[in-house]
């Protein structure tokens, strides 16, 4: 019977794959390309592409952080979209009721949402896999549910959310408010991108790493399980908190339907597509929870879901394990290339 | 007392409507080890089916059977086509294919019998049982199929040799295939049953939610709250957390001031959580020794 349950918990173990850790990040030319691409884009599309990309950097925090939680500790969660709630309500309510600056709710956002993912974080050291992702998926599906509660609907508007004002571009800067937003996103994106890569890279995501590979050997190393599975938590939440109140200020509004279950399973396709654990992936799984379901829309009104499942299927078919596969791929044949 | 035992009553009624689902979901489980997203869009497409061919004219039990044997087919058909070649991806790839399969079924069933709420007959009537207003034959007849299911499933998997082979190649695949066992069919066997199973929860359910492409997302929410609440490991414990799930609901609904219907599956949800952290793999679940 021990052998029985032995096997088991052999492949359990093996839910996330684990990838070196050299590989968590992006390499010094690519990042650099990555970057000026990103810099010049605004200057040469229109406001609305401007916009959805600013909505790609957007989720790619969101993804981001669920990859920090999933890719780096070995934790599910489906209630990612709860924390993006919390998030974009707390920058609405500032900006509306508190009149602070759009730039500081940011901040304030990530820390009330590091303060309620780490306080989630406790209930979940119980729980691991399927009975985690229950766990997280009922916060998800309570969150919507909570907004619209009465008491608090002089602060939160009820079933009819909150309007938020978009930030024009200071210092007299001539540029369109899209525009603006857009390089303010992309300089939250880049300082939280640089964050996270370095946070993995220390002592802190080493332990992190290694509750993900097995956690009796960590502990039995001396990683003290419960910190590090609460911390890796509420640091997911609080960035979430980040790129929800983002989302709350490029779109503008807030209201509890746009916040429900469907935006955790995105974010959940989104960090399978840019491929679990690997970081920069967070981006490329992020255009395709923004592009996709709109090329499926294009291509046929009543079986947009049909096409988007079939996307979906080859995807994951040509790179099981997300755009990291294609990255890796890519390098050995940018590597032959210039050796030829 | 009496509003107590109605309220109870009523949530044993729909709790044989989750504890249906649930047990599709153990079944497989069981059988593949991963929480299939899109068993509820299989068990209603299902439906549709035997709609489809109660509209040709064909009797109600035939057209029962036909459905059980085509979903049984589509389920195999499926397992081979789509998921075989992700046998090898990681867990996320494969929860991420059942989205995938979801969005289709879902699309499809939305572009062949479009969105409009249908009725569908019921084999048991729909009269108050035993003079009660709150349970109908028809749910009565909904909970003696659930019983007769798991006893004919516990029946399977304890006394048949493809049923202990089923077992074995979900518990440990490498001895079972040197055995020879042929664990890859097993699987699509797996999914054979689950879709069987599912198409006769969808038939029993869709009299009470009505019939048209979403009706099983409720559901099947409930269904895996119910599942993983009886512990993903037990048909049993599917069962059960299935009625728990809908008599909880019920009294959350009823004793709980202030709750409205909003409210009643984010606190159903926060009661199993609960349950969850004093019993974190289920109440009938076994739990995993971990090797180190």
């Amino acid at each position: 019977m021990s052998t029985i349950q032995e096997s088991a918990a052999e492949t359990q173990a093996a839910t996330v794959d684990a990838p070196p850790k050299k590989a968590m990040g992006l390499g010094r030319t690519a990042s650099w390309v990555m970057l000026i691409a990103f810099l010049i884009l605004p200057l040469l599309v229109k406001n609305f592409v401007i916009f959805q990309v600013t909505m790609v950097l957007i989720y790619g925090i969101a993804v981001l952080a669920l990859n920090i939680l999933t890719g780096g500790s070995g934790q599910f969660s489906l209630g990612q979209s709860a924390f993006y709630a919390i998030g974009a309500y707390a920058a609405a309510i500032l900006i509306e009721h508190g009149g602070v600056n759009y730039a500081l709710t940011l901040p304030a956002a990530g820390i009330i949402c590091f303060i309620v993912g780490f306080l989630f974080g406790f209930p979940a050291l119980r729980l691991s896999g399927i009975y985690l992702a229950l766990a997280t998926y009922a916060f998800a599906v309570a969150m919507p549910q909570l907004l619209k509660l009465g008491v608090i609907e002089h602060w939160t508007g009820g079933v009819q959310g909150l309007v938020v004002t978009k930030p024009d571009a200071p210092f007299g800067l001539p540029m369109s408010q899209d525009m603006w937003l857009y390089y303010f996103t992309l300089a939250v994106s880049i300082a939280i991108y640089l964050a996270s890569v370095n946070l993995l890279k220390s002592r802190s995501g080493r332990a992190m790493m290694a509750i993900r590979d097995n956690e009796i050997a960590a502990s039995a190393m001396g990683v003290d399980l419960s910190i590090y599975k609460t911390l890796a938590f509420g640091v997911s939440a609080g960035i979430t908190g980040v790129a929800g109140a983002l989302g709350a200020i490029a779109v503008q509004f807030v209201a509890p339907d746009s916040y429900t279950f469907t935006l955790a399973i995105a974010l959940f396709l989104g960090m399978v597509v840019g491929g679990v654990g690997w970081l920069p992936g967070s981006l490329a799984g992020a255009a395709f929870i923004v592009f996709v379901p709109n090329i499926a829309e294009g291509i046929s009104k009543g079986l947009s879901g049909a096409f988007f499942g079939v996307l979906l299927f080859a995807v994951i078919y040509l790179v099981p394990h997300g755009a990291r596969q294609a990255a890796i791929y890519a390098e050995t044949l940018f590597n032959k290339l210039r050796r030829s | 007392m009496e509003l107590f035992i109605n309220q109870v009553l009523a949530g044993i009624a729909t709790g044989a409507i989750y504890a249906c689902m649930a047990l599709a979901i153990v079944m497989i489980f069981q059988a593949i080890d991963h929480l299939n997203f899109a068993q509820g869009e299989m068990a209603m497409f299902s439906t549709f089916i035997a709609w489809q061919l109660m509209q040709w004219g064909i009797p109600y039990w035939w057209a029962f059977l036909l459905t059980l044997i085509i979903s049984f087919v589509a389920g195999i058909v499926i397992e081979r086509v789509l998921f075989k070649p992700l046998a090898k991806a990681p867990v996320l790839t494969n929860v991420a294919g059942f989205i995938a399969l979801f969005a289709i079924v879902n699309s499809v069933a939305g572009l062949i019998w479009d969105f409009t709420i249908k009725q569908f007959p019921t084999p048991f009537g729909s009269s108050p049982f035993l003079g009660s207003q709150l349970i109908s034959t028809h749910q009565v007849g909904m909970i003696g199929v659930t019983l007769g299911l798991l006893i004919a499933l516990f029946l399977f998997f304890r006394f048949t040799r493809i049923g202990l082979a089923m077992r074995a190649a979900a518990a440990m695949p490498e001895s079972a295939r040197l055995v020879g066992i042929n664990t890859s069919w097993m699987v699509a066997l797996g999914w054979g049953m689950a879709s069987a199973i599912g198409a006769i929860a969808g038939i029993l359910i869709a009299p009470v939610v009505f019939l048209e492409p979403n009706m099983m997302l409720g559901v099947l929410l409930y269904g895996f709250a119910a599942a993983v609440l009886g512990g993903l490991t037990s048909p049993l414990g599917a069962v059960l957390g299935g009625f728990l799930v809908g008599v909880f609901e019920n009294l959350v609904g009823t004793y709980i001031p202030g709750v409205g219907n909003e409210l009643k599956l984010p606190i159903a949800l926060a009661l199993i959580v609960i349950v969850l952290v004093v019993k974190p793999n289920g109440l009938m679940g076994h739990t995993v020794v971990k090797r180190v």
